[in-house]
C-alpha cells in the first residue's frame, strides 16, 4: 500500500486538525452498547405489555364502578369492591416498578466507563483521533437521551394505568383513591425518566471512580436507594410551601402533611387529639368512617371526625397539605433537580476522564 | 523533527516516582527501542507520550512540539497498548468500523487486505482470535490510521516466537515502506537487535543511555546491542548517564 510521505504529513499536521465529526460516534455507540440497549428494550417491552394488560382491567373495573347508580346499591358496592381489590396487586407492582429506573440506569450507566477501565480498552479508546473527553461526552449524552426517551414513553403508559386510583371523587364514591403527589408520584411522566437519568449519571461516575463494572452497579443502586428514600421522605413535601386550612374538608386528592389544633386562637396540640380530650368530648361507635381512609398513614380522612366533635368546644383543626393541583409543578421540580444533578454528575465524569492519570 | 521530546519529565504514583528527571529527544524516522527491566518506567514514559497520563513534573511534546494528548497529537500517533486491548465482544469488522469512525484517516483497503493475508476472518469476534491474531489486529488497526508515529508497549511479550517474528516484520515493513517512526518498549533484548536503530536504556525510572544504536556501539566498544544493554543494566548506579 502506498502512503503519503512523512514530509507531506508534517505540513498537514501543522494546523490543528479538523475534529472527527460527532455523528461518527452514533455507529460506535450502537456497536458497543447494542446488547445493553437490547436488554433495556426487552425488559421495558415485557413490563409494558404487562402494564397494558393490567391497566386495561383496572380501567374496566373503574369505568364500571363509576357508571353504577345508585352508588349505595349492593351491585355498585360489588363493583367498587372489585375495583378496590385491583389495588392489592397494583400497589405491590408500583413498588417493583420503582426498581426499573434504578436497574436500567445502573446497568447501562455503570459499564460505560467501568468496562473500559476494567478491561484496559480505555488505552485504545482514549488514544484515537476522536479525543477522550469528546468520546465520553458523546457516549454519555447519547445514551442518556435514548434512556430518557424510552423510559419517558413507558411512563406515559404507567400514568394511564394508575390514573383511576388518582381520580378526584373516588373517595366520595367509596372507591380507593389517593393523592397523585403520593402514590406512584415517582413513576410519572417527568419523574420516571428523570430518575432513570439520575441513576445512569450516578452509574457513569461510579464506574469512573470504582473502575469495575459489578461494584459500580452495586454502588449506584445503593446511592439510588438513599436518594430515593430521602426524596420521598424528606424533600418532596417541601417543594412548595404547604397550604394550611382551618376547614375540616380538604379534597381527597390532596396530600395531607399534618394537623395542629388551636383553641381560642392559641396553639393547643399537634397531630391527633390526646386521648383524655377524646374521652371527654367525643364518643364514637368503634370503627368510625367508611372506606374513605384507605390511604395508609397520616391523617386518614378529609372530614375528620375529631374536628366535628371538638369544634363545638372551641377547638379548631388546621390541616397543612399540598393540593393535587400542584402535581405538575411538583413533577417539574423533582425532574428539574434530578436533571441538574445528572448534568453535574456527567460533567464531573467527563472532567475526570479528561484529567485522569492512568 | 523529534517524535518525542521530554525535559525534566517525571511521573509520581503516590510517593513512588515511576519516572524521574527524564530528558530525551527521539528523532523522527527511527525505530526507537525503550529497553529496561520490568518497572523501569517504560510504560509510564509511553503513556505520557501518548497523552494517557499527565506528567507530575516537567513536560513532554510529540511530533515536533505538539502537546502530548492534544488533538493534533492524537491524530498523528497510533498506540498499541500492552496486551493489545480490543473490544472482545466486537467482530473484527466492527473493530475496523469503530477505529475508522474514531479517526480522521483510515486506510480501509489496507486493513482489509492485511487481515485477509493474515487469514483473520472479519466476522470472528475479536475475543475469539488467538493472542498472535489479536496483536496483529491491533497493529493493523493502528497502521491503517496512517500514523506519523507508531507507539507499541511491550508488543511481543505475550506472543510465541513465530507470532513475534511476524509482528515485528509488519512493524519493520511499515517503518521502511511508509516512513512511520516507531517507538516501542520491550524487555526482550534479542528481538530488538534486528529492528532498533535508536536505543533508550532505562532503569528504575531513569534514562541511563540514549542514542543511535550504531553510535552507541562504536563509542562503547560493544559488539551487540544486547551486550551493551546488559553492561549498563548491571551497573547499579543510575548516575551513569552518557
Amino acid at each position: 500500500m502506498t502512503a503519503p510521505t512523512v514530509t507531506a504529513r508534517r505540513d498537514e499536521g501543522d494546523a490543528a486538525p479538523r475534529p472527527v465529526p460527532w455523528r461518527r460516534m452514533a455507529g460506535v455507540i450502537w456497536r458497543q452498547h447494542r446488547i445493553a440497549l437490547a436488554g433495556v428494550a426487552v425488559l421495558v417491552g415485557a413490563v409494558a405489555v404487562w402494564v397494558w394488560i393490567e391497566g386495561a382491567s383496572v380501567h374496566h373495573a373503574w369505568d364500571a364502578a363509576i357508571a353504577c347508580h345508585p352508588a349505595s346499591s349492593a351491585a355498585c358496592q360489588d363493583l367498587a369492591g372489585t375495583f378496590n381489590g385491583t389495588w392489592d396487586q397494583m400497589g405491590y407492582a408500583a413498588i417493583f416498578l420503582q426498581l426499573l429506573p434504578a436497574l436500567i440506569g445502573a446497568f447501562v450507566g455503570a459499564p460505560v466507563l467501568a468496562r473500559e477501565l476494567e478491561t484496559g480498552t480505555f488505552r485504545y479508546a482514549w488514544t484515537q483521533g476522536f479525543g477522550r473527553w469528546r468520546w465520553a461526552l458523546a457516549k454519555l449524552v447519547t445514551l442518556a437521551v435514548v434512556l430518557v426517551a424510552a423510559t419517558g414513553a413507558f411512563s406515559v403508559l404507567l400514568s394511564w394505568c394508575y390514573q383511576p386510583y388518582l381520580a378526584a371523587g373516588n373517595q366520595a364514591r367509596g372507591l380507593y383513591g389517593n393523592s397523585p403527589l403520593v402514590t406512584v408520584f415517582s413513576l410519572r411522566e417527568v419523574t420516571f425518566p428523570a430518575w432513570t437519568l439520575a441513576v445512569f449519571a450516578i452509574g457513569a461516575l461510579a464506574g469512573m471512580l470504582i473502575r469495575r463494572v459489578v461494584p459500580a452497579i452495586v454502588a449506584s443502586l445503593a446511592v439510588y436507594a438513599g436518594l430515593a428514600i430521602a426524596a420521598a421522605g424528606l424533600l418532596r413535601e417541601h417543594y412548595l410551601t404547604p397550604l394550611v386550612t382551618g376547614s375540616p374538608n380538604v379534597a381527597g386528592t390532596a396530600w395531607l402533611l399534618g394537623q395542629s389544633w388551636t383553641k381560642g386562637g392559641r396553639f393547643a396540640f399537634a397531630g391527633n387529639p390526646p386521648l383524655n380530650l377524646l374521652n371527654q368530648f367525643c364518643s364514637f361507635p368503634q370503627s368510625p368512617g367508611g372506606k374513605g381512609g384507605a390511604s395508609g398513614g397520616g391523617p386518614s380522612s378529609s372530614a375528620s371526625p375529631f374536628a366535628q366533635c371538638l369544634a363545638p368546644h372551641g377547638y379548631t383543626m388546621w390541616t397543612s397539605y399540598q393540593p393535587a393541583s400542584r402535581f405538575w409543578p411538583f413533577q417539574w421540580i423533582e425532574g428539574g433537580w434530578l436533571l441538574a444533578l445528572s448534568a453535574l454528575l456527567i460533567a464531573a465524569t467527563i472532567w475526570l476522564v479528561r484529567r485522569r492519570a492512568a | 523533527m523529534n517524535v518525542v521530546e521530554a525535559s525534566g519529565l517525571g511521573k509520581r504514583y503516590g510517593r513512588t516516582w515511576a519516572l524521574r528527571e527524564c530528558t530525551l529527544e527521539i528523532p523522527a524516522g527511527r525505530v526507537a527501542a525503550l529497553v529496561g527491566p520490568n518497572g523501569a518506567g517504560k510504560s509510564t514514559l509511553l503513556n505520557l507520550a501518548v497523552g494517557l497520563t499527565a506528567p507530575s513534573a516537567g513536560e513532554v511534546t510529540v511530533l515536533g512540539h505538539l502537546r502530548a494528548g492534544s488533538p493534533a497529537a492524537l491524530d498523528g500517533i497510533a498506540f498499541v497498548a500492552q496486551d493489545t486491548p480490543l473490544y472482545k465482544t466486537l467482530s473484527v469488522a466492527d473493530m475496523i468500523y469503530v477505529t475508522r469512525s474514531l479517526n480522521r484517516r483510515f486506510d480501509q483497503p489496507y486493513a482489509q487486505a492485511r487481515l485477509e493475508d493474515l487469514g483473520i476472518p472479519p466476522k470472528r469476534k475479536a475475543g475469539k482470535l488467538s493472542g498472535g491474531q489479536q496483536a496483529q489486529l491491533a497493529l493493523t488497526l493502528a497502521l491503517a490510521r496512517r500514523p506519523r508515529l507508531l507507539v507499541l508497549d511491550e508488543p511481543v511479550a505475550a506472543l510465541d516466537p513465530i507470532a513475534r517474528h511476524d509482528f515485528m516484520a509488519t512493524v519493520l515493513a511499515a517503518a521502511a515502506a511508509d516512513g512511520v517512526s516507531v517507538l516501542l518498549s520491550s524487555h526482550v533484548l534479542t528481538e530488538l537487535e534486528r529492528v532498533a536503530s535508536y536505543l533508550v536504556l532505562m532503569s528504575r525510572g531513569q534514562v541511563l543511555l540514549a542514542g543511535e544504536v550504531d553510535d552507541l556501539l562504536a563509542t562503547h566498544g560493544r559488539a551487540s546491542l544486547e551486550e551493551l544493554a546488559l553492561h549498563y543494566l548491571r551497573e547499579t548506579t543510575p548516575e551513569v548517564t552518557r
